[in-house]
């Protein structure tokens, strides 16, 4: 995908689709044609943009410049002006008046766009996944040798520490708080593990890796075992990724060859191999210590926390557990030092972030941008827009850990810290993007479905707890629901939070409180009214019995 | 290979690898590349790498390398595949059936000419 210079936005809500929205759009794209800027600029209908008094509008980024309201004879005069020629079409802005909340922080971004940026999926798509030499070519293993002749593992955790990395696995923990602790923790044997279960619904990122550069994995958990201190590393890899434990496989053994596994690595005393645990096709084993539990040859359903995995993890001793994207960090950051990763990102979340992308856009698919782009950004230029020019109307960010995202949400910056403060998460790193024919009933009803499905059973809150919320869901969305329904949801998301074992049932709620908090209207025309505004629900009028 | 035992090792075995692709791009030989990630096969990679393939052994064609990639990221855009010829920068091509990867082997491949209506940004 390329970076664009500039992002031209035009507003859709049904005012401005009355005063010609849809003839602007079609204009704009005939001229930005005309004057061959078509792969330089991107063009897209975004909806409401939280301003009605001149429309249609047309927002042109990175300068932040509104113009409106905008004619379709005006269309050439703007892009020969702005677009080509690179001055203010002064006459056609719109006037003066203080931007509120939804478009202002793009605008505070100051004349920025955010490019692609791949740090991660660099040789993804570039090198032959199963050649060592092309990964060497494209500076692979560099790492790995200045780490380990030319650091100490107390330098290569306090370089991870500086760099301000954090879990790309859900939670977003610091990462080099988490190998301080393993490298810490008493005892000889130490253990190294890569998450790479990636059961998240729509999650695929790790996929890509494992799939594109597994040599960098490779070279991640070899760093990572000489600063923890451990001598063994296990892959655990889902079930269904055969294709990537193949490649796994090759890459461990051509890693052999080479030196960089077994005896002596890079001539020192330190000594490492890596095994491949192939996962069977359980959502909870990629719960870390669920996920011990499998490799240990049990059921794998979670242990109690604490104690953690980091002082007793796998065969109860210290164990490190990462994903597969926090991991493809770690060369690079020791490559070009914490500095140079500092240096993409926001404070508070330094680096990038791989994105898969689905729903209504017109471009589903991979992305690594910087942390810290907005959905609206990433709709508009990744996406290359809505299908059919539909309205945004929320976007569910992946998995267990995910939130429901509102469209007012959509220029909340995706960092970890941002999205914190509004209440919602980052987590699997999906995307899955729904237009308004879209029911957020329907919706939240598929993910419950999904918990039920794959709760492990083990503790209470979680069986039957999740169970229930799929009922009541399906009773709104067949409209035989009643409104202290939504009390007893509120309160069973409230219970799942406080007291399941573990995540699983801990992050379940999450999608009914989003749903209740950001579109209860739309939940309460299902039980008063008994209609699904979208249009999705059967609203049969038939009781659903667990 | 010998086990690599130092950085200088490492450098020289990536001096090597480099000088090897350096003969490659000035030998006017040409590169093709297919995304074989998941989703890349679920979409027809492997039929796509078969017309290809079989389009080199039929016409008796030299001089063309076939690699595999994983996936690139652009996923409604699948089966992808690369053409670099000698050292002209790399053409992208997306939706390439087998069809369609016949098509390019005869146009561009052997006549030197890209395929406008498939390539794509990437
Ligand atoms: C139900 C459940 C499923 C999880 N699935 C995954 C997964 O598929 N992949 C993953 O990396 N982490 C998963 N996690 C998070 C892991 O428990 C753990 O926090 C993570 O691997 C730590 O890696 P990080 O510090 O690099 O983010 C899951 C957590 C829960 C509660």
């Amino acid at each position: 995908m390329k970076a664009v210079r500039s992002m031209v936005l035009v507003s859709s809500d049904p005012q401005s689709m009355n005063q010609g929205a849809q003839l602007v759009f079609d204009r704009l794209q005939q001229e930005l044609k005309a004057f061959g800027l078509e792969s330089e600029i991107s063009l897209s209908m975004v909806g409401d943009v939280g301003r009605h008094d001149a429309v249609p509008m047309v927002i042109v980024y990175p300068e932040a410049v509104i113009y409106g309201p905008v004619k379709p004879d005006d269309v050439h005069f703007l892009v020969e002006e702005h677009l080509y020629k690179g001055r203010l079409a002064t006459s056609l802005q719109a006037p003066a008046k203080e931007l509120t909340g939804r478009i202002a922080w793009l605008s505070a971004r100051r004349g920025t766009l955010p490019a692609e940026q791949r740090v991660l999926l660099r040789r993804v798509g570039v090198i032959d996944p199963n050649s060592i030499e092309e990964y060497i070519v494209h500076d692979g293993y560099a790492a790995l040798g200045k780490a380990l002749t030319e650091m100490t593992p107390e330098q290569v955790i306090a370089e991870i520490e500086k760099s301000g990395l954090r879990g790309r696995g859900g939670a977003g923990f610091p990462t080099g708080t988490k190998w301080k602790f393993v490298s810490k923790a008493a005892g000889a044997r130490k253990y190294v593990i890569m998450n790479a279960d990636e059961s998240e619904p729509g999650t695929f990122k790790d996929r890509l890796l494992l799939e594109g550069d597994p040599h960098s994995l490779i070279e991640a958990l070899i760093i990572a075992g000489y600063a923890v201190g451990a001598q063994e590393a296990y892959i655990y890899v889902r079930g269904e990724y055969m294709l990537a434990q193949e490649r796994l496989r090759t890459a461990i053994q051509q890693a052999h060859e080479m030196g960089f596994l077994g005896e002596n690595i890079f001539g020192t005393n330190f000594s490492y191999d890596i095994h491949i645990h192939s996962g069977a096709g359980a959502y909870i084993c990629g719960e870390e210590t669920a996920l011990i539990e499998s490799i240990e040859g049990k059921r794998g359903e979670p242990r109690p926390r604490p104690p953690y995995p980091t002082t007793n993890g796998l065969w109860n001793k210290p164990t490190l557990v990462n994903n597969v994207e926090t991991l493809a960090n770690i060369p690079p950051i020791l490559h070009n030092g914490a500095a140079w990763y500092r240096t993409l990102g926001t404070p508070s979340s330094p680096g990038t972030k791989v994105y898969t992308i689905l729903g209504n856009v017109n471009a589903t698919g991979l992305i690594e941008v910087p942390m810290g782009i907005t959905l609206r950004e990433v709709i508009a230029i990744y996406g290359k827009g809505m299908r059919n020019g539909a309205t945004f109307k929320m976007a569910q960010t992946g998995g267990s850990s995910g939130s429901i995202i509102p469209a007012s949400l959509q220029d909340t910056p995706m960092d970890f810290d941002s999205f914190n403060k509004a209440g919602v998460s980052l987590g699997s790193g999906a995307l899955l993007i729904c237009d308004d024919n879209n029911c957020v009933v329907d919706l939240a009803k598929v993910l419950l479905n999904f918990f039920r499905e794959e709760s492990c059973g083990k503790c209470n809150p979680c069986r039957i707890g999740n169970q229930r919320g799929f009922q009541i869901l399906s009773n709104i969305a067949e409209g035989v629901a009643v409104l202290k329904d939504l009390d007893d949801l509120e309160l069973l998301a409230e219970n799942l939070y406080q007291l399941s074992n573990c995540g699983l049932g801990q992050t379940a709620g999450a999608p009914i409180k989003d749903v209740l908090k950001y579109f209860r209207a739309e939940v309460e025309a299902h039980i008063r009214l008994k209609v699904c505004p979208s249009g999705v629900c059967p609203m049969s009028g038939k009781k659903y019995h667990i | 290979m010998s086990p690599i035992k130092s950085l200088e090792d490492l450098k020289r075995v990536r001096e090597e690898a480099l000088e090897k692709r350096r003969v490659k791009a000035n030998s006017g030989e040409i590169q093709i590349i297919v995304g074989m990630g998941t989703t890349g096969i679920a979409a027809g990679a492997r039929e796509t790498m078969k017309a290809i393939l079989d389009t080199i052994e039929k016409d008796s064609l030299t001089g063309i390398i076939v690699t595999q990639t994983g996936g690139f990221g652009l996923d409604a855009n699948e089966p992808i595949i690369q053409v670099i010829v000698g050292d002209q920068p790399k053409v992208t091509y997306g939706k390439v059936t087998a069809e369609v990867a016949r098509q390019i082997m005869k146009e561009h491949v052997v006549g030197g000419k890209v395929v406008q209506e498939y390539v794509i940004q990437a």
